[in-house]
Protein backbone atom coordinates (compact mmCIF):
# COMPACT_ATOMS: atom_id res chain seq x y z
CA UNK A 1 0.00 0.00 0.00
CA UNK A 2 1.07 3.44 -1.02
CA UNK A 3 0.27 5.65 1.59
CA UNK A 4 -0.99 5.85 5.43
CA UNK A 5 -4.18 7.63 4.39
CA UNK A 6 -6.35 4.34 4.41
CA UNK A 7 -5.70 3.32 7.75
CA UNK A 8 -6.04 7.20 9.22
CA UNK A 9 -9.72 7.00 7.40
CA UNK A 10 -10.48 3.49 8.79
CA UNK A 11 -9.37 4.17 12.13
CA UNK A 12 -11.37 7.61 12.12
CA UNK A 13 -14.36 5.71 11.07
CA UNK A 14 -14.69 2.83 13.08
CA UNK A 15 -13.84 5.43 15.95
CA UNK A 16 -17.17 7.36 15.68
CA UNK A 17 -19.30 4.01 15.67
CA UNK A 18 -19.94 3.94 19.49
CA UNK A 19 -21.18 7.67 19.16
CA UNK A 20 -23.65 6.83 16.14
CA UNK A 21 -24.71 3.71 17.54
CA UNK A 22 -25.95 2.70 21.13
CA UNK A 23 -26.62 -0.89 20.81
CA UNK A 24 -25.14 -2.89 23.40
CA UNK A 25 -25.77 -6.29 20.80
CA UNK A 26 -24.09 -4.18 18.06
CA UNK A 27 -21.60 -3.42 19.89
CA UNK A 28 -20.38 -6.56 21.74
CA UNK A 29 -20.48 -7.77 18.04
CA UNK A 30 -17.79 -5.26 16.83
CA UNK A 31 -15.68 -5.95 20.03
CA UNK A 32 -15.54 -9.77 19.31
CA UNK A 33 -14.68 -9.04 16.06
CA UNK A 34 -12.01 -6.64 16.10
CA UNK A 35 -10.78 -9.33 18.71
CA UNK A 36 -10.80 -11.81 16.29
CA UNK A 37 -9.32 -9.07 13.78
CA UNK A 38 -6.39 -8.72 16.19
CA UNK A 39 -5.92 -12.27 16.17
CA UNK A 40 -6.03 -12.98 12.40
CA UNK A 41 -3.83 -9.77 12.36
CA UNK A 42 -1.19 -11.30 14.13
CA UNK A 43 -1.98 -14.67 12.32
CA UNK A 44 -1.10 -12.35 8.78
CA UNK A 45 2.62 -11.43 9.66
CA UNK A 46 3.60 -14.70 9.68
CA UNK A 47 1.42 -16.18 7.52
CA UNK A 48 0.14 -13.87 4.97
CA UNK A 49 3.94 -12.05 4.75
CA UNK A 50 5.88 -14.71 5.23
CA UNK A 51 4.31 -17.46 3.90
CA UNK A 52 4.73 -19.97 7.23
CA UNK A 53 1.10 -21.14 7.77
CA UNK A 54 0.38 -21.93 11.31
CA UNK A 55 -2.58 -24.41 12.41
CA UNK A 56 -1.71 -23.01 16.22
CA UNK A 57 -1.58 -19.74 16.83
CA UNK A 58 -4.16 -20.51 20.06
CA UNK A 59 -0.37 -20.76 21.07
CA UNK A 60 -0.36 -17.24 21.33
CA UNK A 61 -3.59 -16.28 22.13
CA UNK A 62 -3.95 -18.70 25.69
CA UNK A 63 -0.67 -17.67 26.49
CA UNK A 64 -1.58 -13.61 26.97
CA UNK A 65 -5.35 -14.44 28.09
CA UNK A 66 -3.33 -17.40 30.69
CA UNK A 67 -0.51 -14.91 31.63
CA UNK A 68 -3.11 -11.54 31.94
CA UNK A 69 -5.46 -13.29 34.16
CA UNK A 70 -3.13 -15.69 36.18
CA UNK A 71 -0.72 -12.88 36.52
CA UNK A 72 -3.60 -10.48 38.47
CA UNK A 73 -5.67 -13.31 40.08
CA UNK A 74 -2.60 -15.41 41.57
CA UNK A 75 -0.19 -12.82 41.87
CA UNK A 76 -2.29 -9.57 42.42
CA UNK A 77 -0.41 -7.54 40.05
CA UNK A 78 -2.27 -4.64 38.07
CA UNK A 79 -4.01 -5.69 34.95
CA UNK A 80 -2.61 -3.01 33.05
CA UNK A 81 0.74 -4.45 33.96
CA UNK A 82 -0.70 -7.91 33.45
CA UNK A 83 -1.89 -7.02 30.06
CA UNK A 84 1.53 -6.13 28.61
CA UNK A 85 3.14 -9.01 30.70
CA UNK A 86 0.34 -11.14 28.07
CA UNK A 87 2.24 -9.62 25.40
CA UNK A 88 5.57 -10.12 26.25
CA UNK A 89 5.07 -13.65 26.96
CA UNK A 90 3.46 -14.45 23.29
CA UNK A 91 6.45 -13.21 21.53
CA UNK A 92 8.37 -15.13 24.23
CA UNK A 93 6.77 -18.12 23.28
CA UNK A 94 6.85 -17.22 19.57
CA UNK A 95 10.93 -16.86 20.20
CA UNK A 96 11.01 -20.93 21.56
CA UNK A 97 8.17 -22.16 19.05
CA UNK A 98 10.17 -20.32 16.08
CA UNK A 99 13.73 -21.30 17.18
CA UNK A 100 12.80 -25.01 17.20
CA UNK A 101 11.12 -24.96 14.07
CA UNK A 102 12.46 -22.47 12.14
CA UNK A 103 16.00 -24.32 13.39
CA UNK A 104 14.78 -27.73 12.33
CA UNK A 105 13.98 -26.62 8.61
CA UNK A 106 10.49 -27.68 9.04
CA UNK A 107 8.68 -25.84 6.51
CA UNK A 108 5.26 -25.90 4.98
CA UNK A 109 2.48 -28.58 6.02
CA UNK A 110 5.15 -29.85 8.55
CA UNK A 111 5.09 -26.53 10.24
CA UNK A 112 1.71 -26.38 10.21
CA UNK A 113 1.24 -29.47 11.79
CA UNK A 114 3.80 -28.26 14.45
CA UNK A 115 2.45 -25.35 15.55
CA UNK A 116 -1.15 -27.42 15.92
CA UNK A 117 1.11 -29.82 18.30
CA UNK A 118 2.13 -27.24 20.64
CA UNK A 119 -1.10 -25.53 20.79
CA UNK A 120 -3.02 -28.82 21.77
CA UNK A 121 -0.10 -29.93 24.06
CA UNK A 122 -0.81 -26.04 26.27
CA UNK A 123 -4.14 -27.16 25.67
CA UNK A 124 -3.29 -30.65 27.62
CA UNK A 125 -1.17 -29.08 30.11
CA UNK A 126 -3.53 -26.07 30.91
CA UNK A 127 -6.44 -28.89 31.45
CA UNK A 128 -4.60 -30.22 34.01
CA UNK A 129 -1.75 -27.99 35.76
CA UNK A 130 -3.09 -26.27 39.12
CA UNK A 131 -1.96 -22.75 38.18
CA UNK A 132 -4.31 -22.13 35.27
CA UNK A 133 -6.98 -23.40 37.67
CA UNK A 134 -6.77 -26.93 35.61
CA UNK A 135 -10.36 -27.84 34.56
CA UNK A 136 -12.23 -25.28 36.07
CA UNK A 137 -10.62 -22.59 34.52
CA UNK A 138 -9.78 -18.99 35.75
CA UNK A 139 -11.63 -16.46 36.95
CA UNK A 140 -10.89 -12.92 37.11
CA UNK A 141 -12.68 -10.87 39.99
CA UNK A 142 -15.14 -8.57 38.74
CA UNK A 143 -13.50 -4.67 39.27
CA UNK A 144 -15.16 -1.74 37.58
CA UNK A 145 -12.22 0.63 37.71
CA UNK A 146 -9.79 2.24 34.99
CA UNK A 147 -6.72 0.97 36.94
CA UNK A 148 -8.24 -2.65 36.58
CA UNK A 149 -8.64 -2.24 32.82
CA UNK A 150 -12.18 -3.05 33.18
CA UNK A 151 -14.89 -0.86 32.10
CA UNK A 152 -18.75 -0.24 32.55
CA UNK A 153 -19.06 0.88 29.08
CA UNK A 154 -19.13 -1.43 26.40
CA UNK A 155 -17.68 2.02 24.44
CA UNK A 156 -14.49 2.17 26.08
CA UNK A 157 -13.82 -1.75 26.09
CA UNK A 158 -14.83 -1.28 21.96
CA UNK A 159 -11.88 1.61 21.94
CA UNK A 160 -9.47 -0.25 23.49
CA UNK A 161 -9.55 -2.97 21.57
CA UNK A 162 -10.11 -0.57 18.28
CA UNK A 163 -6.69 0.66 19.40
CA UNK A 164 -4.84 -2.35 19.66
CA UNK A 165 -5.99 -2.77 15.57
CA UNK A 166 -4.64 -0.11 15.17
CA UNK A 167 -1.23 -0.44 16.30
CA UNK A 168 -1.53 -3.52 14.98
CA UNK A 169 -2.76 -1.89 11.47
CA UNK A 170 0.25 0.48 11.72
CA UNK A 171 3.21 -2.26 12.58
CA UNK A 172 1.57 -4.05 9.63
CA UNK A 173 2.71 -0.86 7.25
CA UNK A 174 5.81 -0.50 8.85
CA UNK A 175 6.17 -4.21 8.64
CA UNK A 176 5.36 -4.23 4.44
CA UNK A 177 7.75 -0.94 3.85
CA UNK A 178 10.89 -2.32 5.90
CA UNK A 179 13.14 -4.01 4.20
CA UNK A 180 12.25 -7.11 7.07
CA UNK A 181 9.12 -6.99 4.87
CA UNK A 182 11.21 -7.14 1.29
CA UNK A 183 13.13 -9.97 2.98
CA UNK A 184 10.05 -11.83 4.92
CA UNK A 185 8.11 -11.59 1.31
CA UNK A 186 11.03 -12.84 -0.10
CA UNK A 187 11.14 -16.07 2.02
CA UNK A 188 7.66 -16.77 1.51
CA UNK A 189 8.13 -16.45 -2.31
CA UNK A 190 11.44 -18.46 -2.59
CA UNK A 191 13.57 -19.49 -0.01
CA UNK A 192 16.43 -20.51 -1.73
CA UNK A 193 16.61 -17.97 -4.01
CA UNK A 194 16.41 -15.35 -0.67
CA UNK A 195 19.23 -16.63 0.72
CA UNK A 196 21.42 -15.83 -2.15
CA UNK A 197 20.41 -13.04 -1.83
CA UNK A 198 21.83 -12.37 1.62
CA UNK A 199 18.47 -13.22 3.39
CA UNK A 200 18.83 -14.68 6.59
CA UNK A 201 16.12 -16.85 6.57
CA UNK A 202 15.78 -18.48 10.08
CA UNK A 203 16.22 -15.32 11.57
CA UNK A 204 13.73 -13.43 9.37
CA UNK A 205 11.26 -16.01 10.06
CA UNK A 206 11.43 -15.68 13.50
CA UNK A 207 11.24 -12.04 13.73
CA UNK A 208 7.92 -12.50 11.83
CA UNK A 209 7.19 -15.37 14.80
CA UNK A 210 8.03 -12.69 17.51
CA UNK A 211 5.54 -9.94 16.12
CA UNK A 212 3.05 -12.16 15.07
CA UNK A 213 3.10 -13.95 18.67
CA UNK A 214 2.61 -10.36 20.45
CA UNK A 215 -0.14 -9.46 18.41
CA UNK A 216 -1.96 -12.52 18.54
CA UNK A 217 -1.32 -12.83 22.44
CA UNK A 218 -3.13 -9.24 22.99
CA UNK A 219 -5.87 -10.54 21.57
CA UNK A 220 -5.71 -12.83 24.10
CA UNK A 221 -4.93 -10.41 26.66
CA UNK A 222 -8.17 -8.51 25.61
CA UNK A 223 -10.18 -11.54 26.17
CA UNK A 224 -9.68 -11.93 29.57
CA UNK A 225 -10.28 -8.38 30.27
CA UNK A 226 -14.01 -8.03 28.31
CA UNK A 227 -14.78 -11.84 29.59
CA UNK A 228 -13.04 -12.19 32.93
CA UNK A 229 -12.93 -16.04 32.63
CA UNK A 230 -10.68 -18.10 30.65
CA UNK A 231 -10.46 -21.88 30.66
CA UNK A 232 -8.20 -24.43 28.32
CA UNK A 233 -10.60 -24.67 26.01
CA UNK A 234 -11.28 -21.05 25.01
CA UNK A 235 -7.23 -20.32 25.40
CA UNK A 236 -5.66 -23.11 22.99
CA UNK A 237 -8.67 -24.37 21.73
CA UNK A 238 -8.83 -24.99 18.20
CA UNK A 239 -11.77 -21.80 17.50
CA UNK A 240 -9.00 -19.61 18.09
CA UNK A 241 -6.49 -20.78 15.51
CA UNK A 242 -9.09 -21.63 12.99
CA UNK A 243 -10.67 -18.08 13.26
CA UNK A 244 -7.12 -16.56 13.37
CA UNK A 245 -5.94 -18.16 9.90
CA UNK A 246 -9.43 -18.01 8.48
CA UNK A 247 -10.21 -14.51 8.92
CA UNK A 248 -6.80 -13.27 7.04
CA UNK A 249 -7.25 -15.57 3.94
CA UNK A 250 -10.61 -14.82 3.56
CA UNK A 251 -9.89 -11.03 4.02
CA UNK A 252 -6.60 -11.11 2.17
CA UNK A 253 -3.46 -12.67 3.32
CA UNK A 254 -0.32 -10.84 2.93
CA UNK A 255 -2.49 -7.35 2.92
CA UNK A 256 -2.88 -4.36 5.41
CA UNK A 257 -6.70 -4.61 5.86
CA UNK A 258 -7.36 -8.15 5.10
CA UNK A 259 -7.63 -9.46 8.80
CA UNK A 260 -9.94 -6.75 9.26
CA UNK A 261 -12.04 -7.38 6.39
CA UNK A 262 -12.02 -10.90 6.75
CA UNK A 263 -13.05 -10.83 10.51
CA UNK A 264 -16.17 -8.43 9.70
CA UNK A 265 -17.45 -10.67 6.89
CA UNK A 266 -16.79 -13.93 8.74
CA UNK A 267 -18.27 -12.41 11.80
CA UNK A 268 -21.53 -10.99 10.31
CA UNK A 269 -22.11 -13.88 8.12
CA UNK A 270 -22.22 -16.29 11.20
CA UNK A 271 -23.82 -14.16 13.41
CA UNK A 272 -26.57 -13.30 10.39
CA UNK A 273 -26.92 -17.40 9.99
CA UNK A 274 -27.29 -18.19 13.58
CA UNK A 275 -29.58 -15.53 13.83
CA UNK A 276 -32.10 -16.59 10.78
CA UNK A 277 -32.02 -20.45 12.20
CA UNK A 278 -32.36 -19.78 15.37
CA UNK A 279 -29.07 -20.37 16.77
CA UNK A 280 -28.36 -24.14 15.31
CA UNK A 281 -25.39 -24.62 16.79
CA UNK A 282 -22.17 -25.26 14.47
CA UNK A 283 -23.71 -23.65 11.35
CA UNK A 284 -21.80 -20.65 12.00
CA UNK A 285 -18.98 -23.26 11.15
CA UNK A 286 -20.60 -24.03 8.01
CA UNK A 287 -20.56 -20.62 6.66
CA UNK A 288 -17.10 -20.01 7.63
CA UNK A 289 -16.35 -23.15 5.52
CA UNK A 290 -18.72 -22.19 2.70
CA UNK A 291 -17.14 -18.73 2.67
CA UNK A 292 -13.53 -20.08 2.81
CA UNK A 293 -14.41 -22.22 -0.46
CA UNK A 294 -16.00 -19.00 -2.15
CA UNK A 295 -12.55 -16.62 -1.73
CA UNK A 296 -10.53 -19.36 -2.71
CA UNK A 297 -12.13 -20.60 -5.54
CA UNK A 298 -12.71 -17.01 -6.48
CA UNK A 299 -10.23 -14.66 -5.48
CA UNK A 300 -7.16 -16.58 -4.00
CA UNK A 301 -6.07 -12.98 -2.35
CA UNK A 302 -9.13 -12.81 -0.35
CA UNK A 303 -12.17 -10.19 -0.47
CA UNK A 304 -9.12 -7.13 -0.61
CA UNK A 305 -7.69 -9.14 -3.57
CA UNK A 306 -10.80 -9.34 -5.30
CA UNK A 307 -11.30 -5.74 -5.32
CA UNK A 308 -8.17 -5.15 -6.84
CA UNK A 309 -8.49 -8.13 -9.28
CA UNK A 310 -11.86 -6.47 -10.48
CA UNK A 311 -10.39 -2.71 -10.54
CA UNK A 312 -7.84 -4.24 -12.81
CA UNK A 313 -10.45 -5.87 -14.76
CA UNK A 314 -12.46 -3.14 -15.69
CA UNK A 315 -9.73 -0.85 -16.08
CA UNK A 316 -8.10 -2.87 -19.24
CA UNK A 317 -9.78 -2.59 -22.00
CA UNK A 318 -12.72 -4.88 -23.08
CA UNK A 319 -11.84 -7.40 -25.19
CA UNK A 320 -8.27 -7.29 -24.89
CA UNK A 321 -7.80 -10.88 -24.38
CA UNK A 322 -6.85 -10.62 -20.28
CA UNK A 323 -6.29 -13.45 -18.29
CA UNK A 324 -8.37 -14.65 -15.73
CA UNK A 325 -6.49 -15.42 -12.22
CA UNK A 326 -9.70 -17.02 -10.65
CA UNK B 1 51.06 -13.17 -8.44
CA UNK B 2 48.57 -11.56 -6.20
CA UNK B 3 46.08 -13.90 -4.46
CA UNK B 4 43.31 -15.41 -6.22
CA UNK B 5 39.77 -13.59 -5.40
CA UNK B 6 38.62 -17.03 -4.92
CA UNK B 7 39.99 -20.48 -4.27
CA UNK B 8 39.20 -23.42 -3.83
CA UNK B 9 41.59 -26.16 -2.81
CA UNK B 10 40.71 -30.29 -2.75
CA UNK B 11 36.81 -29.86 -2.15
CA UNK B 12 34.88 -32.89 -2.40
CA UNK B 13 31.20 -33.42 -1.91
CA UNK B 14 29.44 -36.88 -1.23
CA UNK B 15 25.62 -37.53 -0.95
CA UNK B 16 26.09 -41.05 0.28
CA UNK B 17 27.99 -43.04 -1.69
CA UNK B 18 28.12 -40.94 -4.37
CA UNK B 19 31.09 -38.73 -5.32
CA UNK B 20 29.52 -35.71 -7.06
CA UNK B 21 32.41 -33.85 -6.76
CA UNK B 22 36.20 -34.52 -5.96
CA UNK B 23 38.70 -33.19 -5.06
CA UNK B 24 38.54 -30.00 -7.05
CA UNK B 25 41.00 -27.03 -6.92
CA UNK B 26 40.78 -23.96 -8.79
CA UNK B 27 41.18 -20.23 -8.42
CA UNK B 28 39.82 -17.11 -9.62
CA UNK B 29 41.48 -14.54 -10.21
CA UNK B 30 40.28 -11.14 -9.13
CA UNK B 31 38.95 -9.00 -12.37
CA UNK B 32 38.51 -11.76 -14.47
CA UNK B 33 36.11 -14.23 -16.34
CA UNK B 34 36.49 -17.77 -15.58
CA UNK B 35 34.48 -20.44 -16.69
CA UNK B 36 33.38 -23.77 -15.29
CA UNK B 37 32.59 -26.48 -18.23
CA UNK B 38 31.85 -29.85 -18.42
CA UNK B 39 29.46 -32.16 -19.89
CA UNK B 40 26.12 -32.96 -18.02
CA UNK B 41 26.08 -34.67 -14.09
CA UNK B 42 29.51 -33.70 -14.21
CA UNK B 43 29.49 -32.05 -10.78
CA UNK B 44 29.63 -28.01 -12.01
CA UNK B 45 25.97 -27.29 -10.32
CA UNK B 46 27.15 -28.55 -7.15
CA UNK B 47 30.56 -26.53 -7.30
CA UNK B 48 28.77 -23.79 -7.20
CA UNK B 49 26.49 -24.37 -4.43
CA UNK B 50 29.98 -25.13 -2.62
CA UNK B 51 31.40 -21.90 -3.18
CA UNK B 52 27.92 -20.44 -2.49
CA UNK B 53 27.05 -21.75 0.81
CA UNK B 54 24.06 -24.01 -0.26
CA UNK B 55 25.79 -27.38 0.30
CA UNK B 56 28.77 -27.65 2.97
CA UNK B 57 31.90 -29.21 1.42
CA UNK B 58 32.46 -33.29 2.88
CA UNK B 59 36.25 -32.55 2.93
CA UNK B 60 38.81 -29.27 1.27
CA UNK B 61 38.74 -25.48 1.69
CA UNK B 62 37.37 -22.75 0.16
CA UNK B 63 38.90 -19.48 0.43
CA UNK B 64 37.38 -15.85 -0.46
CA UNK B 65 39.25 -12.32 -0.14
CA UNK B 66 41.67 -14.93 1.61
CA UNK B 67 39.91 -15.52 4.30
CA UNK B 68 38.87 -19.08 4.97
CA UNK B 69 34.58 -19.89 4.08
CA UNK B 70 34.74 -23.16 4.22
CA UNK B 71 31.51 -23.71 5.25
CA UNK B 72 29.27 -20.86 5.97
CA UNK B 73 25.83 -20.04 5.51
CA UNK B 74 24.63 -18.96 1.82
CA UNK B 75 23.34 -15.31 3.14
CA UNK B 76 26.87 -14.52 5.03
CA UNK B 77 28.65 -15.33 2.01
CA UNK B 78 26.45 -13.16 0.26
CA UNK B 79 27.34 -10.11 2.46
CA UNK B 80 30.89 -11.24 1.71
CA UNK B 81 30.16 -10.78 -1.71
CA UNK B 82 29.42 -13.89 -3.22
CA UNK B 83 26.45 -13.57 -5.14
CA UNK B 84 25.10 -16.34 -7.25
CA UNK B 85 22.51 -16.85 -10.26
CA UNK B 86 20.22 -20.17 -10.01
CA UNK B 87 19.92 -22.53 -13.88
CA UNK B 88 16.47 -23.06 -13.21
CA UNK B 89 15.52 -19.57 -12.37
CA UNK B 90 14.34 -18.54 -9.26
CA UNK B 91 12.39 -15.40 -9.42
CA UNK B 92 10.05 -13.90 -6.26
CA UNK B 93 7.02 -15.08 -8.32
CA UNK B 94 4.12 -12.74 -6.82
CA UNK B 95 6.16 -9.82 -6.94
CA UNK B 96 7.05 -7.26 -9.56
CA UNK B 97 10.31 -6.91 -11.58
CA UNK B 98 11.36 -3.91 -9.02
CA UNK B 99 10.50 -5.53 -5.75
CA UNK B 100 12.28 -8.66 -7.03
CA UNK B 101 15.46 -6.67 -7.50
CA UNK B 102 14.40 -4.27 -4.18
CA UNK B 103 15.29 -7.55 -2.58
CA UNK B 104 18.77 -8.26 -3.69
CA UNK B 105 19.26 -4.17 -3.54
CA UNK B 106 18.50 -4.18 0.36
CA UNK B 107 21.90 -6.24 1.63
CA UNK B 108 23.74 -3.22 0.86
CA UNK B 109 20.88 -0.70 1.15
CA UNK B 110 18.81 -0.75 4.18
CA UNK B 111 16.32 2.60 3.30
CA UNK B 112 13.63 1.60 1.48
CA UNK B 113 13.76 4.92 -1.07
CA UNK B 114 17.63 3.92 -1.44
CA UNK B 115 17.04 0.64 -2.28
CA UNK B 116 14.37 0.61 -4.97
CA UNK B 117 16.99 3.77 -6.41
CA UNK B 118 19.81 1.26 -6.25
CA UNK B 119 17.15 -1.52 -7.84
CA UNK B 120 16.19 0.65 -10.78
CA UNK B 121 19.73 1.31 -11.73
CA UNK B 122 20.71 -2.21 -11.79
CA UNK B 123 17.57 -2.52 -14.21
CA UNK B 124 18.78 -0.06 -16.26
CA UNK B 125 22.37 -2.27 -16.64
CA UNK B 126 20.77 -5.33 -17.17
CA UNK B 127 18.25 -3.35 -19.95
CA UNK B 128 14.79 -4.50 -17.93
CA UNK B 129 14.23 -0.32 -17.36
CA UNK B 130 11.07 -1.06 -19.74
CA UNK B 131 9.11 -3.71 -17.21
CA UNK B 132 9.75 -2.87 -13.77
CA UNK B 133 6.28 -2.89 -13.11
CA UNK B 134 5.70 -6.25 -14.83
CA UNK B 135 5.06 -8.85 -12.26
CA UNK B 136 8.15 -11.59 -12.93
CA UNK B 137 6.16 -14.55 -13.55
CA UNK B 138 5.13 -12.29 -16.96
CA UNK B 139 8.53 -12.25 -18.15
CA UNK B 140 9.61 -14.24 -21.23
CA UNK B 141 12.51 -16.78 -20.68
CA UNK B 142 14.99 -13.95 -21.50
CA UNK B 143 13.22 -11.50 -18.91
CA UNK B 144 13.48 -14.29 -16.78
CA UNK B 145 17.13 -14.78 -16.83
CA UNK B 146 18.28 -10.95 -16.76
CA UNK B 147 15.96 -10.73 -14.07
CA UNK B 148 17.97 -13.53 -12.39
CA UNK B 149 21.25 -11.52 -13.18
CA UNK B 150 19.83 -8.27 -12.08
CA UNK B 151 18.87 -10.03 -8.67
CA UNK B 152 22.42 -11.01 -8.06
CA UNK B 153 23.85 -7.58 -9.25
CA UNK B 154 21.80 -5.79 -6.78
CA UNK B 155 23.71 -7.71 -3.90
CA UNK B 156 26.86 -5.42 -5.23
CA UNK B 157 29.41 -8.49 -5.39
CA UNK B 158 32.33 -8.64 -5.46
CA UNK B 159 32.57 -12.54 -7.49
CA UNK B 160 29.39 -13.39 -9.34
CA UNK B 161 28.55 -16.73 -9.71
CA UNK B 162 26.22 -17.35 -13.19
CA UNK B 163 24.96 -20.53 -13.62
CA UNK B 164 23.73 -21.34 -17.13
CA UNK B 165 22.56 -17.63 -17.61
CA UNK B 166 22.67 -18.16 -21.61
CA UNK B 167 20.96 -21.52 -21.87
CA UNK B 168 17.90 -21.38 -23.19
CA UNK B 169 18.14 -18.34 -25.12
CA UNK B 170 18.22 -17.67 -29.11
CA UNK B 171 21.42 -16.55 -30.54
CA UNK B 172 20.30 -12.89 -31.10
CA UNK B 173 19.20 -13.17 -27.21
CA UNK B 174 22.87 -14.11 -26.37
CA UNK B 175 24.13 -11.79 -28.60
CA UNK B 176 22.89 -9.13 -26.62
CA UNK B 177 23.68 -10.36 -23.16
CA UNK B 178 27.48 -11.02 -24.08
CA UNK B 179 28.46 -7.87 -23.84
CA UNK B 180 26.59 -7.24 -21.07
CA UNK B 181 28.14 -9.60 -18.66
CA UNK B 182 31.60 -8.28 -20.20
CA UNK B 183 30.84 -4.66 -19.03
CA UNK B 184 30.01 -6.57 -15.59
CA UNK B 185 34.15 -7.16 -15.55
CA UNK B 186 35.00 -4.19 -16.51
CA UNK B 187 33.74 -2.61 -13.71
CA UNK B 188 35.61 -4.49 -11.48
CA UNK B 189 33.22 -7.88 -10.71
CA UNK B 190 35.23 -11.23 -11.13
CA UNK B 191 33.32 -13.78 -12.94
CA UNK B 192 32.90 -17.05 -12.64
CA UNK B 193 30.72 -18.99 -14.65
CA UNK B 194 29.24 -22.33 -16.03
CA UNK B 195 28.62 -22.33 -19.50
CA UNK B 196 27.52 -24.97 -22.29
CA UNK B 197 27.03 -22.24 -25.04
CA UNK B 198 31.12 -22.63 -26.75
CA UNK B 199 31.00 -19.40 -28.36
CA UNK B 200 30.50 -17.16 -25.11
CA UNK B 201 33.19 -19.26 -23.11
CA UNK B 202 35.71 -18.21 -25.57
CA UNK B 203 34.87 -15.06 -26.61
CA UNK B 204 34.50 -13.85 -22.32
CA UNK B 205 36.59 -16.54 -20.61
CA UNK B 206 40.18 -16.03 -19.99
CA UNK B 207 40.53 -18.88 -17.82
CA UNK B 208 38.65 -22.28 -18.04
CA UNK B 209 38.02 -24.96 -15.72
CA UNK B 210 36.67 -28.07 -17.24
CA UNK B 211 34.73 -30.85 -14.60
CA UNK B 212 33.98 -34.50 -15.35
CA UNK B 213 32.30 -36.85 -13.37
CA UNK B 214 33.35 -35.18 -10.47
CA UNK B 215 36.93 -34.17 -11.44
CA UNK B 216 38.90 -31.83 -12.67
CA UNK B 217 40.45 -33.10 -16.11
CA UNK B 218 41.58 -29.78 -17.55
CA UNK B 219 42.32 -26.27 -17.05
CA UNK B 220 44.06 -23.67 -19.32
CA UNK B 221 43.09 -21.08 -22.13
CA UNK B 222 40.12 -21.87 -23.75
CA UNK B 223 41.97 -22.70 -27.35
CA UNK B 224 44.12 -24.66 -24.47
CA UNK B 225 41.35 -26.48 -23.04
CA UNK B 226 39.47 -27.24 -26.59
CA UNK B 227 42.11 -29.09 -28.18
CA UNK B 228 42.83 -31.29 -25.09
CA UNK B 229 42.56 -35.03 -25.77
CA UNK B 230 40.88 -35.81 -22.43
CA UNK B 231 38.32 -33.11 -22.69
CA UNK B 232 37.54 -34.15 -26.07
CA UNK B 233 37.06 -37.42 -24.81
CA UNK B 234 35.21 -36.46 -22.04
CA UNK B 235 32.45 -34.38 -24.19
CA UNK B 236 32.18 -37.14 -27.08
CA UNK B 237 33.37 -40.58 -25.44
CA UNK B 238 36.82 -42.99 -25.31
CA UNK B 239 38.49 -42.82 -27.80
CA UNK B 240 37.36 -39.85 -29.83
CA UNK B 241 40.05 -37.43 -29.65
CA UNK B 242 42.16 -39.93 -31.76
CA UNK B 243 39.61 -40.42 -34.23
CA UNK B 244 39.59 -36.70 -34.32
CA UNK B 245 43.11 -36.70 -34.96
CA UNK B 246 43.16 -39.40 -37.55
CA UNK B 247 40.65 -37.33 -40.31
CA UNK B 248 41.96 -35.17 -42.22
Amino acid sequence: MKSFAPIALVIAVLTAVPLLVHSNVVLNFLVVALMIALAGQGWNILGGYGGQYSFGHAIFFGTGAYVTAILQVQYGINAWLAFGAGIVAGAAVGVVVGWLAFRAGLRGSYFALVTLAFAEVLRILASVAPITGAGVGTLVKLDLRFAALQFESRALFYWLILALVAVALVVTYAVERSRFGAWLTAVRENEDAARALGVDAVAVKLGAMVISGAITAAAGCFYVQYFLFVDSHIAYGAWISVEALLTPIIGGAGTIFGPLVGALVVKALGEGALLVTGQAPGLDLVVFGIVLIAVVGLSPRGIVGLRQQLGARFGSRRGAGEASRG
Amino acid sequence: MAEPLLSVEGVSRRFGGLLAVGGVSMAVREGSITALIGPNGAGKTTMFALISGFLKPSDGIVRFGGADVTGEPAHRLARRGIARTFQIVQPFAGLTVRENIRVGAHLRHPERSAAFAAAEAVAREVGLEGLLDAPADSLTVAGRKRLELAKALATEPKLLLLDEVLAGLNPSEIRDIIPVIRSLRDRGITILMIEHVMQAVMSLAERVYVLAEGRLIAEGTPEGVAADAAVIEAYLGHGAAKRLARSP
